[in-house]
Formats: structure tokens, C-alpha cells, sequence
């Protein structure tokens, strides 16, 4: 038996022991994920059961050293995993910025002393990470941000904001690009720092977005306590590490809009709500744009595995994610609207008994939010023209 | 199977760019339009491809093949999209030799691959009866005669037809609802062609058949075969297709790139204003979506997938509208020496629509992409 084999035998045993049952069962809204934290509240026993049995064997993180909590499997068994896991539709214990975001930034930059003591709790789903990198007038331009950082002595003083802090009045600890230098390039005198939010002088403000969500924050420092082994890197080395963590967070948003084609076929959906005529959709035209969307989510999904192909091992899909960020946040726009319009007024239902909450016209507005976050659309064009088509200026 | 090239076929890949840049390049079509070639592409350069092996890619060595695959093919058709390089591959090497390889009983395996492979045998598919795309329009009509049929019909768009020493035509028995295939010797008596010079020097051919005799030997597999089965060899063609417009969009884009670089205007490169800079951004991006779909058909022909009518509708529709998208743009950004025809970025354009066209243009492929996905 090779190696592959007996592993998915001892994966496929060990999940047939501790993967609870009502864990096997896709999630049927957001309220069904868990994002772990101080202040979790855990829907069901089954639920918490399940992010520490995963834990335990550092599948959280399959990927990272188990010497900081990880699992230390390589691509291969990673994957296997993988394919075990949605064998038995089972749900993803814990969403996480420390795992998909900080943690990778850590585990590349950080000192030992910040792997050891960050690591293992993002591992266990027990810190929940915020990030604070755009300011009011540091958008697209993020490398202008003002967020002050002032050397004194023993510690560091914060002061300054932060805004569209991902779920930033729900977070425990924050990682968070200020200045720590004004003289010299922008990009030179930047630092990327970790610090509780329970520090004094640390506020939030939820912002309500026209979905009539708030997944995002303002955050506030006032003369706040930075302990000085809390930068992750080099001091004014931070905007190569802020580039790292986009890197990464581009791969996972281009990655999420292809999740969501993944799981239910347009066509299908807009069929259901339409209807067929000699055995095409009834709306010739809508029936175009459906196709056209369906094909690019299909050509998507094969150009990511590609790319994966092509990378060596676990490496980052590097220039490329601003591609991928592209193209899967306007795909995922196109699939809203064609949504929106095969649904007529229904689509239109704000809050009323079959309108599962406004789910519909809610995902429709929020998803406007996607090429713009994590850089927009335009900001990664700009880095497809410069790094990998080498256009000048 | 990973998405990407083996070993061995990159090494083909970069043989057969070398090969091509160097033995026939654009110019070439270039002097074969100013002569008004009658073949539509160099006697000397398809006599080296087939020295080469490359009619041979997807033959089994049994019947005198290199059993190289249809990724083989692919890599190579599209270095002849990035050269434009005319030849009978495709038309012969591919399309032909797939329709034996399906089709046809051990016998005419063993007749005809061999000569395919060789090169000595040149054959083409006559399927096509109308102008607007309509593959299920076949009135070619065979009728049997003491134990002969007599083939008397139509077709039109056979690509390489003046040339080709043999077709495959699509013809339907009285009586019968589905189709048959029939080896059809161009020199035989009853059987005319007339040339159809094509917009950028491809040449195809208008075929007439008038009670041409045939023995039963030149039925396909000796049977007919339902329009569903038959529909695989076009999707074949279809994928072949693809990854040659893979290669004319990304040739076209890359000169286009270099262009952007070294065009100045109001003192700096052109390619330093993010109009362009996001026009070649976008392109990219679609570039690379068409790649995967490319390479992802062509594996699935190796592994020997049976239904392609999804994979090979999406990979023609995609393909037809970013290559004339890369090549129109390819125009638009070189601006007015992109509309010369001494430039000759111009030429990619003509023959992007050509593929287009045949065997199915992007709405088409969009219909039956939708009608397959059930809606």
C-alpha cells in the first residue's frame, strides 16, 4: 500500500470517529460558520466538538509545522484531506483571518517567539484576527496610511484609524500597517504590528453597507500600547510583508466567488425560476448571458488548478492573484445580477415571508463590495499591466 | 492528470516553434497569397512536417503512427496558429485520421492510416451543405446498386478540398436515418471540385457528386452511425480548432505587447497609459482562462472521454471570441499601420475568423453549450 493510500485510509477512519454528524451537511447560511474567538458562541455541541477535534490533529491548518500546532502536511496529503473532508460534505471548522491571512505572514516574517505565542491559538480557533490596513485616505493608495507609530523606549504608542476593518468590532487581536517612519519613500517607513484589542484607547464602529450588512468597521487608536517584540518583520520592512498578506487575500477572494459557482449551477437556478421552451431557457437573451457566465466559471476553475500545477509545491500563486482576484470578483458580479433579473420581483423582496431573509437582493448588493475590497478591480489591473505583462509607467 | 505539459511535449512544443519561425513563417502566407497559390499552403514545408512525423501524431504505431496523442496535435496546431503556417494537418492529420481511428473496421484502418500518417494520402472531410452552420443538414444521398452505392450531392467549405487526394463524405442511405461516411478518391469519375478562395489565402473547395460509384469497401465501418456519434469527430475538430486559435490570439498578443512597449507617442511609450495597460490587462486575463480550456480538452481527448460536446462547445466558443477579440485589438492598438496590409498583424485577424467559421462560430457553440448544460 503507498503512502497516499494508507493515509486516506487513516484520514478516511479518523473522520468516521470524530467528524460529529450534523457537521456533514453543507451550511446552509453564514450563520452557520464558525469564526471561533474569545467570544464565540457555538451554534451546537456538534459544532465546537468538531473544530477541536480538528484542532487536535492541527487540520485547521493542515499546512503549517506541527510544531506550532499545524498539521505539517505536505501539498499531497493536504489534498488528500481535502477530498476526505468533502467525500462526507463535511463543513469547514473554523473560518479564519489567522489562518488565511496573519498566520502565513507570521510563519514567513515572524520572530520565533511571535510563532510561538500566535500560532497554536489560531490553530485552536481561540484569537480571532482583524485587519486593519485601509484608512479614510489610504485606499487604493494603502501605502500613504498615516496610522502613527511613535518609538518610546520599552513600548510603542498607536495613534490614528483605521477603516474597513473585516469584522473588526468582532476581533481579539489585530494585525495593522502603520507608519513608523515619515521621512524617506512611503513605502519605506512602514511596519506591520500585532496588538490585543483590549488594549486601552483601541475603539470600533461597525459601518452598515447598502446590503444592509455590517461586515466591516472603523477602528480607533488613541495613544495605544504597542509591546515592541509585536512587529512581524523588520521595523519599516512592513510593506513587503502588507504585499504577502494581499497576495494571499486575493487568492482567497478569487477563490471564494469560484466556492459559490461550485456548489449550484446557474443555468439550473435561473432554469427553475424561467422556465424552458423546446428545451431552452424561455428568455433567449438572459439565456446568452447565462451561458457566457457559466463557461467563464468553468474556464476559472481549470485556470486556477493549472496554476496550481504550475507552481511548485505550496508555493504562492504570486502576481497572478491580482489576475485571479479580477476575474472572480467580476464573474461573481455577472452571476448576481443575471440572479437578480431571472427572479423579476421576487428579487425585489426586502424581508417578506419566501424572501429567506432578503438573501437574494442582499447577496446582489454586497457582492458590488468585491471588486473593490482586498484592492479593486482596476488596482489589480494595474499590477497584471506592470509585473506580469511588464508595461512601463 | 496535471494541467500542464509533459516533458516530452514541451520539447515538441519548442521543436515545433523553432521549425515553424524559421521554415515557415507569416511571410510565407504572405508569398502564397501574392502568388495566388493553388494549394493554399508550401508543397516543401508539408513535406518536412511529414518528415517530422506530424500527420502521424494521433496514429497508433500499429498502423504506422507515432502514437504522440491528441495534446501532441494540439501543442502543434497551435505553433501553426502562432505562424499561420497553412497545411494539411489539420484537415488530413487530424480530422481524417480521428474519423478512421473511430469509425472505420480493422481493414480500412490498415488501408488508409498508414497513407495518412505518410503524408501520401491526403484526406478531408465533406460534411457541411450550407452557408449559415447547420451540421444536421445532410441531403447528400447514397444509393445502393448491385451491391455499389452511387453518391450524388453537394458540399461546400471543404477545407484543403483542392488539394486532398481523398474524401470523407457525409452522406445519408435512402431510407435510412442516419449517416454514413464514405472514402471518396477525388480523381474518381462523377466527382468535381471548384476552388474557394478564402480571405486570407486558405483555400477550400465546392464539391460536386454526380452518381459517383463506390464499392462497399468505401463505407465507413460499413454501417451508418447516429449524428450523436458522429458529432465526437466534429468536437474533435472543434478542439483542434481551439488550440489553434490559442496560438494565433497569443502570437497576436505578444506582438501587440511589444508594440506597446516600444510605440512613443506624446514622448513616452504608449503602453505607460492605463487605457491600453488595462485593455492588455483584461486580454491577458482571458488569454489565460482560453489556455486552461485548451489544454483541458485536449487531455480529455487522451483519456478517451466519449461525451465532448460540452467540453468541446465551451472551448470553440470561448476561443473564436478571444481571438477576435485579441486580434481586433491587435488592429486597434497598432493603430493605423495595423490596418496596412503591409503590417502584418492584419493577417491573424482574417484567419481567426476563418476558424471561427467553420465547423460552428461562437453562437453556435454557445447554443449547444447551453442545450447540453439543460437549458
Amino acid at each position: 500500500m503507498s503512502e497516499v493510500t494508507s493515509f486516506r485510509a487513516e484520514v478516511r477512519h479518523w473522520l468516521d470517529q470524530n467528524c460529529p454528524q450534523p457537521m456533514r451537511n453543507p451550511m446552509e447560511s453564514e450563520a452557520d460558520v464558525c469564526w471561533g474567538g474569545r467570544n464565540v458562541v457555538f451554534q451546537n455541541e456538534a459544532q465546537q466538538q468538531w473544530l477541536r477535534n480538528m484542532a487536535s490533529k492541527g487540520w485547521t491548518a493542515p499546512t503549517w509545522p506541527a510544531q506550532y500546532g499545524g498539521g505539517g502536511l505536505d501539498r499531497t496529503a493536504t489534498k488528500v484531506l481535502q477530498e476526505e473532508l468533502q467525500r462526507i460534505t463535511a463543513r469547514i471548522p473554523l473560518y479564519s483571518f489567522g489562518i488565511s491571512m496573519i498566520g502565513p505572514a507570521i510563519l514567513k516574517y515572524g520572530s520565533e517567539e511571535l510563532k510561538r505565542q500566535h500560532l497554536p491559538p489560531i490553530v485552536r480557533g481561540e484569537i480571532r484576527w482583524a485587519q486593519g490596513y485601509s484608512e479614510p485616505n489610504a485606499g487604493s493608495d494603502l501605502a500613504s496610511l498615516q496610522a502613527s507609530l511613535v518609538d518610546q523606549g520599552d513600548h510603542y504608542l498607536l495613534n490614528g484609524s483605521k477603516i474597513w476593518t473585516s469584522y473588526g468590532d468582532l476581533g481579539d487581536w489585530m494585525f495593522c500597517l502603520v507608519r513608523s517612519d515619515r521621512d524617506g519613500p512611503k513605502q519605506g517607513g512602514i511596519s506591520l504590528v500585532l496588538f490585543d484589542m483590549r488594549t486601552a484607547g483601541v475603539s470600533t464602529r461597525p459601518i452598515r453597507l447598502i446590503s444592509g450588512k455590517s461586515p466591516f468597521a472603523e477602528t480607533f487608536f488613541d495613544q495605544v500600547r504597542v509591546e515592541k517584540n509585536q512587529v512581524v518583520g523588520e521595523l519599516n520592512g512592513g510593506w513587503s510583508v502588507a504585499k504577502y498578506l494581499l497576495t494571499h487575500e486575493r487568492e482567497m477572494i478569487g477563490e471564494s466567488g469560484l466556492g459559490q459557482a461550485g456548489t449550484e449551477a446557474l443555468g439550473e437556478m435561473v432554469a427553475a425560476a424561467v422556465g424552458l421552451e423546446n428545451g431552452r431557457l424561455a428568455d433567449p437573451l438572459l439565456r446568452r448571458d447565462i451561458a457566457r457566465v457559466e463557461m467563464d466559471e468553468k474556464a476559472l476553475a481549470l485556470t486556477l488548478e493549472r496554476a496550481r500545477d504550475e507552481a511548485k509545491a505550496g508555493a504562492s500563486l504570486g502576481a497572478s492573484s491580482a489576475m485571479f482576484k479580477y476575474i472572480g470578483t467580476e464573474l461573481n458580479k455577472r452571476r448576481q445580477e443575471l440572479l437578480m433579473s431571472a427572479q423579476g420581483l421576487h428579487a425585489l423582496d426586502w424581508s417578506g415571508p419566501q424572501s429567506d431573509s432578503g438573501h437574494l437582493p442582499k447577496s446582489w448588493l454586497r457582492s458590488r463590495g468585491n471588486s473593490i475590497e482586498g484592492g479593486t478591480s482596476e488596482i489589480q489591473l494595474n499590477i497584471v499591466a506592470k509585473h506580469l505583462l511588464g508595461l512601463p509607467g | 492528470m496535471a494541467l500542464v505539459l509533459n516533458e516530452e511535449q514541451s520539447m515538441l512544443q519548442q521543436s515545433a516553434r523553432d521549425f515553424l519561425q524559421k521554415t515557415a513563417p507569416v511571410k510565407q502566407l504572405r508569398t502564397l497569397r501574392d502568388q495566388s497559390s493553388a494549394k493554399g499552403y508550401s508543397a516543401e514545408v508539408w513535406q518536412e512536417m511529414t518528415a517530422m512525423g506530424w500527420p502521424a501524431m494521433i496514429i497508433p504505431e500499429e498502423f504506422g503512427g507515432l502514437g504522440f496523442g491528441y495534446t501532441g496535435m494540439g501543442v502543434v496546431l497551435q505553433e501553426t496558429g502562432r505562424t499561420l503556417t497553412a497545411s494539411p494537418l489539420f484537415s488530413s492529420g487530424l480530422v481524417a485520421a480521428s474519423a478512421f481511428l473511430m469509425l472505420a473496421n480493422e481493414q480500412q484502418k490498415s488501408r488508409y492510416l498508414s497513407g495518412i500518417a505518410s503524408g501520401e494520402m491526403l484526406c478531408s472531410l465533406a460534411w457541411d451543405e450550407t452557408l449559415r452552420y447547420q451540421p444536421e443538414n445532410i441531403t447528400c444521398s447514397a444509393t445502393r446498386k448491385n451491391g455499389a452505392y452511387l453518391l450524388s450531392g453537394n458540399k461546400l467549405g471543404v477545407i484543403d478540398g483542392m488539394s486532398a487526394s481523398h474524401f470523407l463524405v457525409a452522406a445519408v442511405i435512402a431510407g435510412e436515418a442516419d449517416v454514413s461516411l464514405f472514402v471518396v478518391p477525388a480523381d474518381a469519375a462523377g466527382v468535381s471540385r471548384t476552388a474557394f478562395h478564402a480571405l486570407d489565402t486558405h483555400v477550400l473547395a465546392e464539391l460536386q457528386l454526380q452518381d459517383v460509384v463506390l464499392d462497399s469497401e468505401a463505407r465507413l465501418g460499413g454501417q451508418s452511425f447516429s449524428l450523436e456519434k458522429l458529432y465526437r469527430l466534429l468536437d474533435i475538430a472543434r478542439i483542434g480548432q481551439s488550440a489553434e486559435l490559442m496560438g494565433v490570439a497569443a502570437e497576436c498578443f505578444e506582438r501587440t505587447l511589444v508594440y506597446l512597449r516600444e510605440r512613443k507617442q506624446f514622448g513616452v511609450p504608449i503602453g505607460s497609459f492605463q487605457a491600453l495597460q488595462h485593455r492588455a490587462a483584461i486580454l491577458y486575463s482571458e488569454l489565460e482562462l482560453c489556455k486552461s480550456l485548451v489544454l483541458g480538452a485536449l487531455q480529455k481527448l487522451d483519456e478517451g472521454l466519449v461525451d465532448l460536446a460540452e467540453t468541446a462547445s465551451l472551448c470553440k466558443s470561448k476561443l473564436s471570441e478571444i481571438a477576435m477579440l485579441a486580434t481586433s485589438e491587435g488592429i486597434q492598438m497598432h493603430g493605423g499601420i495595423g490596418m496596412t496590409d503591409e503590417f502584418e498583424i492584419g493577417f491573424f485577424y482574417k484567419r481567426a475568423r476563418i476558424v471561427e467559421t467553420l465547423l460552428g462560430d461562437r453562437y453556435f457553440h454557445l447554443d449547444r453549450f447551453a442545450r447540453q448544460r439543460g437549458y
